[in-house]
């Protein structure tokens, strides 16, 4: 009985969206606000129980601090407890950066919230740089230089090149050069079209898999 | 002819169709398959292919890591894949560590492991044939942090029992503990993520399956970096295909992949029609457009 209530909901918040199809309507309204608070809600409470609680609260011992039970002692417990300094301190200037980022939502002091934006942009870049370079570019580089001794290899080569040439624009596309970049253009055509026919794909498996739902699991009309 | 308009064409009224009927052509082409249970047949392609045969050659026992980078958004399309990779680890007796770093993952975990290991694999036991180590936020760095050190960041499984009371856990130190990685998803982060910051430094094999969105930004990656990629449900199709293959008691399961091939392919035939037909009435209007230009007409 449970499962027939749940899926009665399920199938009209799919109706109520697929309704936009024909046009936008309260329904539609309805489901798709009611479906940004879900998730919503969703994220905030899953991010809280995954980060701010363990990491930044429970390090800190500020879960400890306002009488949890079975809190784990933190850095602050430490520090004016024990009188040591305890690594977790350092999530006090992590819990200081979000607040930092929080400051956008006022416009006089939102300036400051760029400080911590720079902080995460720069300590990203330098992290991985060297793992993006080596992976994306040298790896890639390194598996694009083949013998041409296949088909295959001939196609990655060739297109992979003429790629290349069509995307500099420091010299005129004329003559072979020209030639080239419009070889160039034909195949990146051809992965645009191979994209859009895996993107249909993707939304038809998506459409099919509510169908599926609502003929099958719903109304239960499938074998 | 077109009776509102008597003065506008065929061509025209199928250049001024409204979207909407489009949209009830391409329902029908769905429904219609799926209430006469239509499907296809798949083959297994290299790609897919070469994921079936690394699980296929794994010793009995080895450690197998499958990483749930989704959410219920995707799960049409990801999870027969998960179903069939899970299906094809059981039967080999393989070691499944299964973590998550999407927070929508940890109960898609849950789901997988009542409705695939604990229903058609009884015999397997928790912690020592499977574990759920949930969902860890921090994306890229998580793989970053336990390719060194995994205790660091799992310290309890999805069930709060302490990882080293885990009896699978015990002989692992990081992801080099793994003989195979596999990212089912196909967002960020994802099997893009596991390639260049778990596969590539650790020299890990990395496999995964990907949405057919994503599938396409993939492909550079095969076959070095990424050892096999099953692509949108024709590749989650063919792998339940090579599975049923090799293991023909698998037949009589569930394999949502391939019986939703049939309303796919019908409905990309209706796809193919209408861009056809477009291509079609674009060029025949653009030719009278220049046929009435070059008269010195009026542009209708």
């Amino acid at each position: 009985m449970d499962s027939v209530f749940s899926h009665t909901i399920a199938a009209i918040l799919t109706i109520g969206i697929i309704s936009f199809l024909y046009k936008d309507n309260p329904l539609y309204k309805f489901c798709e606000s009611l479906f940004i608070g879900v998730s919503a809600g969703y994220w905030f409470v899953q991010q809280y129980y995954a980060n701010l609680l363990p990491k930044l609260f429970d390090n800190l011992g500020i879960t400890k601090l306002v009488g949890a039970e079975n809190a784990p002692e933190g850095a602050l417990q430490a520090l004016f407890l024990e009188g040591r300094l305890d690594d977790n301190l350092l999530y006090l200037i992590a819990g200081v950066l979000g607040v930092m980022m929080l400051l956008r939502l006022s416009p006089k002091i939102g300036w400051i919230a760029r400080w911590p934006l720079a902080f995460t942009v720069g300590s990203s870049a330098g992290l991985y740089f060297i793992t993006y370079f080596q992976s994306n570019a040298m790896s890639q580089l390194e598996h694009t230089i083949l013998p041409l001794n296949s088909f295959n290899n001939l196609v990655l080569i060739v297109g992979t090149v003429t790629g290349i040439i069509y995307f500099y624009f420091s010299k005129e596309h004329k003559g072979v050069f020209g030639g080239a970049a419009k070889v160039g253009i034909y195949f990146l055509m051809i992965t645009f079209g191979a994209s859009f026919g895996y993107t249909v794909m993707s939304r038809m498996s998506l459409l099919i898999g509510r169908i599926d739902f609502l003929f099958g699991t719903w109304l239960g009309l499938v074998k | 002819m077109n009776p509102d308009n008597p003065k506008m064409g065929f061509f025209e009224t199928i250049a001024n169709i409204d979207r909407r009927v489009i949209f009830l052509f391409i329902g029908f082409a769905v429904i219609i398959p799926v209430l006469l249970s239509f499907s296809c047949t798949e083959e297994a392609t290299p790609i897919v292919q070469a994921v079936y045969d690394e699980i296929e050659s794994l010793p009995e026992g080895s450690k197998v890591l499958i990483s749930f980078d989704y959410g219920p958004s995707t799960v049409p399309e990801v999870q027969p894949m998960i179903d069939a990779l899970l299906r094809h680890s059981c039967e080999k007796n393989l070691k499944m560590y299964m973590m998550a770093l999407w927070g929508t993952g940890h109960n898609l975990i849950s789901e997988s492991m009542q409705d695939i290991i604990e229903k058609e694999f009884p015999h397997k036991i928790y912690g020592v044939d499977y574990v759920n180590l949930g969902y860890k936020a921090g994306n890229q760095g998580l793989i970053n942090v336990i390719l060194t050190d995994m205790k660091k960041m799992y310290t309890t499984d999805a069930r709060g029992s302490e990882i080293d009371a885990v009896p699978m856990m015990v002989d692992i130190r990081n992801l080099k503990s793994f003989d195979l990685i596999l990212s089912m998803g196909g967002g960020f982060p994802g099997i893009k993520e596991w390639v260049l910051f778990g596969g590539d430094p650790g020299n890990i094999p990395v496999a995964g399956g990907a949405t057919a969105v994503s599938a396409p930004l993939l492909y550079p990656y095969y076959p070095r970096q990424l050892l096999g990629l099953l692509g949108g449900i024709k590749g989650a199709a063919e792998y339940e295909s090579a599975l049923i293959k090799g293991y023909p008691k698998f037949k009589t399961h569930s394999h949502p992949a391939i019986d939703m091939m049939g309303p796919q392919t019908v409905a990309h035939i209706v796809i193919v029609f209408f861009i056809v037909i477009g291509n079609i009435t674009f060029f025949i209007g653009r030719k009278r457009e220049e046929g009435e230009k070059r008269e010195g007409g009026v542009i209708k």
